[in-house]
C-alpha cells in the first residue's frame, strides 16, 4: 500500500490546534462502564449558533401558538352563535337581529364562486403547464408567459376586481351579467367574478403542474418514444395522468384562495345579502346575478360593516374557516396519496 | 496498486453508469492505436459458422449461440455528432434475425448512442445530428413515419421504467392506438396475457394485473419493460444494458429470456459486462471512443481478438 506523498517532500506534521475541550467531556465514553452513547451537546455550540437554535424553536412554537389560537377563538366565539338555521335559512335584512336570518345565500355563494373559479383555472393552467413543460419553444415566449403567470400571482385581488369590472362593463359582455334598457352592462356577477377568481387560483394550479411535469424523469417519456407514441399519447396517457395528485393539490390550493377572497367579491359579485338572480333561464339566471359569499357576509356583520351583527359573523367566520381547513387537509390528503400511487419510488430508482 | 494517472487515460463517464453490482469493466490502459480494426464481412462468417458445423458448439461449456437469420437491419458509415462531438465515427453493422449483437465498449464510446439511433431516440436531443444509412428491411428509416418505425423497432432501457400505472396498462399501453378508439380490456387481455408470458412475468403477476407496476421489485419492473417492448410485437429489440440496475439472479432471469427472444427477434444489447456479452452474443461488436474496433463472432472476437485495443480491452476480464 503506497500512501501517497506530499509533493512538497517531507514537511514536519503540524502540531494539533490548541483548540479548547468541549466541557461534555466527549473523550469519557471509552472508559465509561455503562454503555452510554454520548450526544453531540448544545453546550459546546457557539453563541450565535445557540441563539439560532433558540429562535428556530420560538419560531415554529409562536406559529403554532397562533395558529391553534386563531382556531381555537373563533370555534369558542362561533359554536357561541352557531345554529342549524343559520346556515339553513336565507339571510334578511331587519333591524332586529333575531329576525335577520342565517348565511344560507352566502355559503352557497362561497361554493358557487369556488366551483365557478376553480372550473375556469384548472384547463387553462394544465394547458399552460404543459407547453411550458413538454414544449417551451420559443424560449421567449415560455419565458414571456412565465412572467405573465407571475404578474398575476402578485397582482393585488382589488386591482383584479378593478380591472375585470372595467372589462366586464363592455358591451360584448353583456350576456354575463344584468343589461340595462340603455344598453349599459352592470358587469357583476356571479360569471364575472368567477372569472376574475380563476385568476388568483390560476398560479397555483400552474406551478403545481408544472413542478409535478418537470419531476418526471426524462427516461419515462423516452420510454413511451420507444413504444412508437406520439408526443400527445405520452402527455394524454402517461405525463398528466401522473400529475393528477399535484393538480389536485394546486386546485385545492386555489378553491382555499378563492374562498377566502373579499375584494373581488365586494366589486365584481356585489356582495348583496342574498342572490338576486338575473334574468329567467334556470340556472344561469343565478350565474348572470349578483350575490354574496361568506366572506362579504362576515365583513358587512362585522362592526365595520352595515349589518353590525358580530355574532353572526363570528358564526360565518367560524364556517368559512373550516371550509378552507377542509380544503387544506384535502390537500394533504392527497399529497400523501399520491406520494403512495409511486412516481416518487420510480424517482428512487432513478437514484 | 492503481496509478491514478491511468484512470486519465478511460474517456470522461457521460450517459453511462458502471455496472451496478456486477463485474465493473476493466480499468485500464487501452493503447491508442491506429486505425480501427475493419469489420469482418458478416456474412462469410455465418458461412463459415455454418460450414465447419458449429465449431463453438463443439466446445464445452461454451453457451449455445443462435443460428443467423435475414438481415433486418444495415447500418451503413454511421456517424452521429452531439455539437461539435462525434459520438458514432462511421460505424457500418448488420443486424441479423435470430441473433443477439451485443455492443461492448467503455464507458462513453458511443454504443448507446449508436444503440439509440437505430429506433430515432436521438432525436429527441436536440444537438444530435446523423450523418450516414440506417434500413429497416432494406427501407432508410428516415423514409419510415416514426412512431411506426419505433414500434417495429422497440427498445428497453438501462433503468426499468415502468409508467406509474397498473401492471396492465403498462403492457396495454403499447397496444392501444393512439388517439381516438381505444380498445376495450377484454380485447387486450389475450395480448397482454401474452406478451407478459413471453417476458416470463405472467406466472408472477398473474394474480394482481391490477397492482401498481412500481411496486414490483427492479427485476420484475424490468421484465415488465420487456413485456411493454414485446408487447407492439417489433421486430428488432433494442436493450440498453438492461441488467445493470438488477441483482445478478434478476440478470440471469432475463439473460435467459434474451436468449430464448432471438428466435423471434434480431436483439441488440449494449452492455457493460464483458461476461454477459460472451453469454448472450451471437456477434460482439467493440467499440471504443466512437471507432467500431472489432466485430466478429462471439467465441471468435474473445478468443482471437484481431485488433491490439480489443486485446487490452477484454484482457481486462479475460486474461
Amino acid at each position: 500500500m503506497s500512501v501517497p506523498t506530499r509533493p512538497g517532500g517531507a514537511a514536519p506534521p503540524l502540531p494539533p490546534l490548541p483548540l479548547p475541550r468541549s466541557p461534555g467531556g466527549g473523550g469519557r465514553q471509552g472508559r465509561s462502564p455503562k454503555k452510554k452513547r454520548v450526544n453531540e451537546s448544545i453546550s459546546t455550540w457557539r453563541l450565535t449558533d445557540r441563539i439560532g437554535y433558540v429562535l428556530m424553536w420560538a419560531a415554529g412554537l409562536l406559529l403554532c401558538a397562533i395558529g391553534i389560537g386563531i382556531l381555537a377563538y373563533m370555534a369558542f366565539k362561533g359554536l357561541q352563535y352557531l345554529r342549524p338555521q343559520l346556515i339553513l335559512s336565507s339571510p334578511t335584512a331587519d333591524v332586529d337581529q333575531s329576525s335577520s336570518g342565517g348565511f344560507l345565500d352566502p355559503l352557497l355563494g362561497t361554493i358557487l364562486i369556488t366551483l365557478i373559479g376553480i372550473l375556469i383555472a384548472t384547463p387553462i393552467a394544465i394547458f399552460a403547464a404543459t407547453w411550458i413543460v413538454e414544449y417551451g419553444r420559443p424560449t421567449w415566449l415560455a419565458r414571456l408567459i412565465d412572467s405573465g403567470i407571475e404578474i398575476i400571482a402578485g397582482t393585488p385581488d382589488i386591482v383584479i376586481a378593478l380591472f375585470g369590472l372595467v372589462l366586464f362593463q363592455q358591451g360584448i359582455f353583456g350576456w354575463m351579467s344584468f343589461t340595462a334598457t340603455d344598453g349599459a352592462v352592470f358587469g357583476r356577477s356571479f360569471l364575472a367574478a368567477g372569472a376574475a377568481m380563476s385568476l388568483i387560483a390560476l398560479p397555483m394550479v400552474f406551478a403545481a403542474t408544472r413542478e409535478g411535469l418537470q419531476s418526471i424523469p426524462l427516461h419515462i417519456r423516452e420510454a413511451s418514444y420507444a413504444l412508437g407514441k406520439t408526443k400527445a399519447a405520452t402527455i394524454r396517457r402517461v405525463l398528466l395522468p401522473s400529475v393528477k395528485a399535484n393538480i389536485s393539490t394546486g386546485a385545492a390550493l386555489g378553491m382555499g384562495r378563492i374562498a377566502g377572497d373579499t375584494a373581488i367579491i365586494v366589486v365584481l359579485l356585489g356582495a348583496s345579502l342574498t342572490l338576486d338572480p338575473e334574468g329567467n333561464v334556470p340556472g344561469l339566471n343565478v350565474l348572470k346575478g349578483t350575490g354574496g359569499t361568506l366572506t362579504s357576509y362576515v365583513y358587512n356583520n362585522s362592526p365595520a360593516g352595515e349589518g353590525n351583527a358580530p355574532q353572526k359573523a363570528y358564526a360565518a367566520a367560524f364556517v368559512l374557516l373550516l371550509i378552507v381547513l377542509a380544503l387544506n387537509f384535502a390537500v394533504d390528503l392527497i399529497a400523501r396519496s399520491g406520494a403512495k400511487t409511486g412516481l416518487e419510488t420510480s424517482r428512487l430508482g432513478a437514484r | 496498486m492503481i496509478d491514478p494517472h491511468e484512470s486519465t487515460a478511460r474517456p470522461a463517464q457521460t450517459t453511462d453508469e458502471p455496472a451496478n453490482g456486477m463485474m465493473p469493466p476493466p480499468i485500464r490502459r487501452i493503447t491508442l492505436d491506429s486505425q480501427p480494426t475493419v469489420a469482418l464481412p458478416p456474412s462469410q462468417d455465418a458461412v463459415a459458422i455454418a460450414n465447419t458445423g458449429d465449431r463453438s458448439l463443439a466446445a464445452a461449456g461454451r453457451p449455445k449461440r443462435g443460428v443467423a437469420g435475414p438481415e433486418r437491419m444495415t447500418i451503413s458509415d454511421l456517424s452521429v455528432y452531439y455539437g461539435d462531438n462525434q459520438a458514432v465515427k462511421h460505424v457500418s453493422l448488420p443486424i441479423r434475425q435470430g441473433e443477439v449483437l451485443a455492443l461492448i465498449g467503455p464507458s462513453g464510446c458511443g454504443k448507446t448512442t449508436l444503440l439509440r439511433t437505430l429506433n430515432r431516440l436521438t432525436e429527441v436531443t436536440g444537438s444530435a445530428r446523423r450523418e450516414g444509412l440506417i434500413t429497416l428491411d432494406g427501407t432508410d428509416i428516415d423514409s419510415l413515419e416514426v412512431t411506426e418505425h419505433r414500434r417495429r423497432v422497440s427498445m428497453v432501457f438501462q433503468q426499468p421504467n415502468p409508467f406509474p400505472m397498473s401492471v396492465f396498462d403498462n403492457v396495454a399501453y403499447a397496444l392501444r392506438e393512439q388517439g381516438s378508439k381505444r380498445p376495450k380490456k377484454k380485447v387486450l387481455e389475450p395480448y397482454v396475457v401474452d406478451a407478459l408470458q413471453r417476458a416470463g412475468l405472467y406466472d408472477e403477476v398473474a394474480s394482481n394485473l391490477d397492482h401498481p407496476a412500481l411496486r414490483l421489485s427492479g427485476g420484475q419492473q424490468q421484465r415488465l419493460c420487456i413485456a411493454r417492448a414485446l408487447a407492439a410485437r417489433p421486430e428488432v429489440l433494442l436493450m440498453d444494458e438492461p441488467c445493470s440496475a438488477l441483482d445478478p439472479k434478476s440478470t440471469n432471469v432475463i439473460e435467459e429470456l434474451i436468449v430464448e427472444l432471438r428466435k423471434e427477434l434480431a436483439i441488440v444489447i449494449v452492455t457493460h459486462n464483458l461476461q454477459q456479452a460472451y453469454r448472450v452474443g451471437d456477434h460482439v461488436a467493440f467499440m471504443y471512443l466512437g471507432d467500431l474496433v472489432e466485430y466478429g463472432p462471439t467465441d471468435d472476437l474473445f478468443d482471437n481478438p484481431k485488433a491490439a485495443r480489443t486485446r487490452d480491452y477484454i484482457g481486462g476480464a479475460f486474461g
